[in-house]
């Protein structure tokens, strides 16, 4: 299906995306790159230490170099907000936020200890290397399993943490269990490494009030927080952010650089961009460190007797971070005896953050190892094990799935990879001197829903702009906003400007979790609906109107024209109808929350995205080398509106999810706390080379009751069991099992 | 990064003489120097240009070898068809190494001085000797999962980084430089050194002195070698164990054997023992294992690297294996042959 840029697009059509040329010719502005006049230029000074005290800073030298303006110590900063809640915002875990250059105390390496301020970059950056810092270290511990020993159960959780209830009588149903296996999973802190480093430009305005360019998944977050700790106005600070070059969760929280962007900007009265390093990226957020025990058990058919799912995840010394981890394996099959335990492990790190399906790539990932170990324990086909434990409703809670095409996602998945032709045996396929491995896992992921503004404006040139405060961090909202406007109004993408990305447009929440679709996309078909009943309105006006007396039910919008379903003959133009009514253009604002078209009674219901991923492997045994030479990922996840970006959504996904199961790793020094490997050449994501046939299968799931317009979202259930699917595939080819995430070289060759 | 005076050398003479003034460092390539600059590792106050001198060129030798200007890309070095016909070991080494972009602006003689990648020696806030004479070394007891298992010293135990460099000690290239004193021609083997109690000496040159040419023997392996890379995923990562191998084989047995590793010391790793061993004989498996096991005579492993040893013996059984069979590791299909 092509799409021609003078007919308006259709909602489920490939739409190419409309921000792409922008992003091809250099055109479209990442947080750094907004051209600033008399702009000063931030260079951030990291910790060397862990954990302890600065006992001197030695800046002389620095001070000395000409074209320095300034260096911003924990000595020398303005006031600040003192209470932990200025710094605390919509995404912050319970604890005491970090809070740079307040004081003396080092929580972290790398931690940012001073901002040199000069005229050009390179004279920030060389006055920076000529900073000395004295320090009184601490003892300090970033090895997972010594802080083991102090793991816990935080009072106060998270906000979005749901925690996980318990069924049955575990004990009593792993005594019944005819097969039984117990093992322990481990996977270590990855680093979301975006393209785009973490970046701010503010602008300052006047005493007043500051604009901030910045790397963010949330204008509005980071509007409430500089505001909060600056005491300004939040209607005079406003946070632009119309492009983000890739966040993965690393944007959902404001990160160090903005506020020492805002803060370099308020103290000196001048504009200041601040640019972290690679390594420095490797200072702040990052995907927790995971300890998984999984315990099945099943009966002589194949159905499981018991399950019981413990994970702890590591956190800061300062916050409780917590992530949704055992509650997939207790929800997704049918069991009646399920338990959990989940703790958190202090460290002296960063606080971990979300970081592409938090949680779920963790825990339902590791969770797919064990099942795939329990089929094999059970002597069963991995998927045909997983079939025969299919629950149709949440295991968990006990509660309906809105929707759950699962099994469809399982017949369609299997079918396209050729599963029927995998033989049981680890071992017993090759290609040449390669053996060969095929694997499978299931996916799965929330299906969410915030509250969303959005405004829309007709002209009489036909021309229309929608707005929602809402980011695309590369996922592709600007595509589909357009096209959910352009399907509701019967307007040409071509003449539609979506505007996204600034705080001061209609209230929108984080893009993260995956909700961005339903929500803002739901946002903007509401204001576009509000918009053509106005139009109908106005078209009643013209003279003798064809469309005297029509509801709006009874028209449709169609390039251009308010038309009668009735009778198509019967049409007025927006031009026509505008004139008549007087209006020079018009407007439309609404709010969608879970709290209208009946959302409240879903409450009852579990919303869930699913997947089943297949992947084959090839490994030569003798070098310990492993290949994925395909994947196949089929997707449940309701109404997909543009199959194009959706489906790039997923690719991203399972790419993330070999590199999970195959590369990812970060390599910790813990005499000195800190991570080694911190550039993108020692920290190793895939590579083209590492990256074959992907085939991406949307499964048809119509889902009505799940969000408005029947969108689940698609930004994370690629990445979540691939890792899972590549490791089953492994012992499928070689017979080893592999527990411990990445699967090197090294592991294999032992 | 610090401040420094950039100069464009008008020829290598002119180069050599600001070259042997202190604290100054040639920019050809400049893909890993100004990196090192930006990680303040190197801090030079002057950089002389020699990327645009005229040592660009690949020539043919009057006896019948080949003539590699220092500064011809790694691109088009790979790329050239004599190298490709008559020196395919070097050309499939070189495509090993790094990515498109970087091999279409690095040069040959950028290539031989590149420095270690150890994770230390690029974070000024650890110790590193190669970085800050007497600091001590940080990989040691640290993470060394990329360090060096043999020819190490207690001062350091990094690697050089190079596949091509492998290639060409297999080959046995003559490296020609040019210093303040007149020209003069190392030995490959001779270019790089262990790190001993001077880690933060890569190699023999003096003062001054710039590579202006490497010259490859007409004798070469045009049917049986392989460049075999083992690495932490499948493209632009650095070698773990990398093995070059050359042979020539005459009535079933082979005549002649030359075999470098990469990836495991501070230059590519020789041992003469091992080649003679080979000489003479019919490939077998035992026969390689014996080749494998004298290359690795006194291999350590530093912790994290210690698997290394095992995948270096595996992996050189399997090069020469590749090497007798006449199937050569292809760079793209990165399936090992």
């Amino acid at each position: 299906m092509t799409t021609h840029a003078n007919a308006p697009a259709r909602i489920g059509e490939p739409l190419s995306r409309v921000d792409g040329r922008l992003k091809v010719t250099g055109h479209a502005r990442y947080a750094a790159e907004h051209p600033v006049a008399d702009l000063l230029y931030g260079w951030v000074v990291s910790s060397g230490i862990a954990r302890g005290r600065i006992t001197a800073i030695h800046e002389d030298a620095a001070r000395a170099v000409a074209g320095v303006v300034e260096i911003i110590t924990h000595k020398n900063r303005p006031d600040l907000a003192g209470s932990d809640s200025a710094y605390q915002e919509q995404v912050s875990p319970p604890g005491k936020p970090f809070r740079a250059l307040y004081d003396d105390e080092v929580q972290f390496s790398l931690q940012p200890i001073a901002l040199v301020v000069a005229q050009d970059l390179e004279t920030a950056r060389y006055a920076a290397s000529l900073i000395k810092v004295e320090y009184e270290a601490a003892e300090h511990n970033t090895d997972f399993r010594a802080a083991q020993a102090e793991r816990f159960m935080p009072s106060k959780k998270r906000n979005n943490y749901l925690g996980f209830k318990n069924r049955g009588d575990v004990d009593a149903g792993m005594a019944q269990a005819t097969h039984r296996i117990a093992e322990t999973y481990h996977m270590g802190v990855h680093v979301h490494n975006p393209m785009e480093m973490h970046a701010t430009t503010a602008v300052w305005e006047n005493k007043d009030s500051l604009t901030l360019y910045d790397k963010t998944q949330g204008s509005q977050n980071t509007q409430t927080y500089i505001s909060n700790i600056f005491g300004l106005k939040s209607d005079n600070v406003r946070v632009l952010n119309p492009f983000v070059g890739g966040a993965f969760g690393s944007g959902l929280r404001p990160q160090y650089q903005v506020f020492l962007a805002a803060l370099a900007a308020t103290m000196l009265e001048r504009s200041v961009r601040v640019v972290l390093t690679r390594p420095q990226m490797f200072s702040h957020v990052h995907r927790p460190e995971a300890l998984q025990a999984v315990s099945l058990g099943t009966d002589a058919s194949g159905q499981l007797t018991a399950i019981r799912n413990e994970a702890t995840t590591s956190t800061s010394r300062f916050e409780n971070y917590m992530e949704n981890v055992v509650n997939w394996g207790l929800m997704a099959y049918a069991c009646p005896n399920a338990a959990g335990d989940y703790t958190i492990s202090p460290m002296d790190t960063y606080t971990p953050g979300d970081m592409r399906a938090p949680g779920a790539a963790t825990g339902m990932t590791l969770f797919e190892i064990a099942m795939d170990e329990m089929a094999y324990e059970a002597g069963l086909d991995p998927l045909e094990f997983r079939l025969r434990n299919y629950s149709e409703k949440d295991a968990m809670n006990d509660t309906p799935f809105t929707s759950k095409a699962l099994r469809e996602a399982y017949a369609e998945g299997a079918a396209s990879f050729g599963w029927d032709k995998r033989s049981m045996e680890p071992r017993s396929m090759r290609d040449n001197h390669e053996l060969v491995g095929w694997g499978m896992a299931t996916g799965m992921w929330d299906a969410m829903f915030q509250k969303t503004a959005a405004r829309a404006k007709l002209s009489a040139n036909g021309n229309l702009v929608i707005e929602t405060a809402s980011s695309d961090i590369g996922t592709g909202t600007y595509t589909i906003l357009a096209q959910i406007a352009s399907d509701t109004l019967g307007i040409p993408v071509d003449q539609i400007s979506v505007k996204i990305g600034d705080s001061s447009l209609p209230m929108s929440p984080i893009e993260g979790g995956s909700w961005t679709a339903a929500s803002a996309g739901a946002a903007i078909e509401a204001t576009c609906q509000s918009l053509g009943k106005k139009l109908l309105d106005a078209a009643e006006k013209v003279r003798n109107s064809p469309l005297e007396g029509a509801k709006f039910d009874d028209v449709v919008f169609d390039n251009g024209r308010i038309v009668s379903k009735a009778d198509p003959s019967k049409n007025v133009s927006y031009g026509e109808a505008m004139a008549a009514a007087e209006q020079g253009s018009l407007e439309a604002e609404e709010t969608v929350s879970a709290g209208i078209s009946g959302m409240i009674s879903q409450m009852r219901k579990s919303r869930n995205t699913h997947s089943a991923v297949f992947a084959e492997v090839k490994v030569d045994e003798e070098l310990g080398v492993a290949r994925v030479t395909r994947v196949v990922c089929s997707v449940a996840a309701g109404r997909i509106i543009n199959p194009k970006t959706a489906r790039s959504q997923i690719l991203g996904g399972v790419v993330m999810g070999i590199g999970m199961g195959l590369h990812e790793e970060t390599f910790v020094d813990h005499r000195i706390g800190r991570i080694m490997n911190h550039d993108l050449a020692e920290y190793h994501v895939p590579a083209n080379a590492d990256i074959h046939d992907i085939e991406v299968i949307f499964v048809d799931e119509p889902d009505p009751e799940v969000t408005p317009m029947g969108v689940k979202g698609v930004g994370e259930i690629g990445i979540v069991g691939t890792a899972a699917a590549v490791a089953n595939a492994i012992f499928h080819a070689t017979g080893k099992r592999f527990r411990d995430l990445p699967i090197t070289i090294d592991k294999i060759l032992e | 990064m610090n401040r420094f005076s950039y100069h464009r050398a008008g020829d290598i003479a002119e180069a050599a003489q600001m070259g042997a003034e202190p604290d100054t460092r040639f920019l050809a390539g400049g893909t890993n120097l100004v990196d090192l600059m930006k990680a303040n590792v190197e801090r030079p106050t002057r950089l002389v240009d020699i990327s645009r001198l005229s040592q660009n060129t690949i020539e043919d030798l009057p006896e019948g070898g080949l003539r590699l200007g220092a500064f011809a890309t790694n691109a088009d070095t790979a790329y050239d068809e004599r190298v490709e016909q008559r020196y395919p070991l070097l050309s499939s080494a070189i495509l090993a190494g790094a990515s498109p972009q970087l091999r279409n602006a690095a040069t040959n003689g950028g290539n031989l001085n590149q420095r270690t990648r150890c994770y230390y020696f690029y974070d000024t806030e650890t110790p590193c000797n190669k970085r800050e004479p007497g600091s001590g070394c940080s990989a040691i007891g640290g993470v060394n999962r990329i360090h060096a298992i043999l020819g190490t010293s207690e001062a350091c135990i990094a690697t050089h980084p190079s596949d091509m460099c492998v290639a060409l000690a297999a080959l046995e290239a003559e490296v020609r430089v040019q210093g303040p004193a007149g020209e003069r021609v190392i030995a490959f083997a001779d270019y790089h050194r262990l790190p001993g109690d001077e880690p933060w000496k890569d190699n023999t040159l003096q003062p001054g002195e710039i590579v202006t040419a490497i010259d490859l023997p007409a004798d070469s392996f045009t049917e049986n070698y392989t460049y075999l890379k083992l690495r932490d995923r499948l493209s632009y990562a650095f070698a773990l164990v990398s093995v070059a191998v050359g042979l020539k084989m005459e009535g079933g047995k082979i005549a002649k054997a030359r075999l470098a590793l990469g990836g495991v010391a501070h230059k590519p790793w020789r041992v003469p023992a091992a080649e003679a061993l080979l000489e003479g004989q019919e490939p077998s498996a035992d026969l390689f294992a014996q080749a494998a096991d004298a290359m690795l005579q006194g291999a350590v492993g530093q912790g994290t690297n210690d698997f290394k040893i095992e995948l270096a013996r595996r992996a050189i059984r399997r090069a020469l294996r590749q090497a007798a069979a006449g199937t050569p590791q292809s760079q793209t299909n990165k399936q090992v042959a």
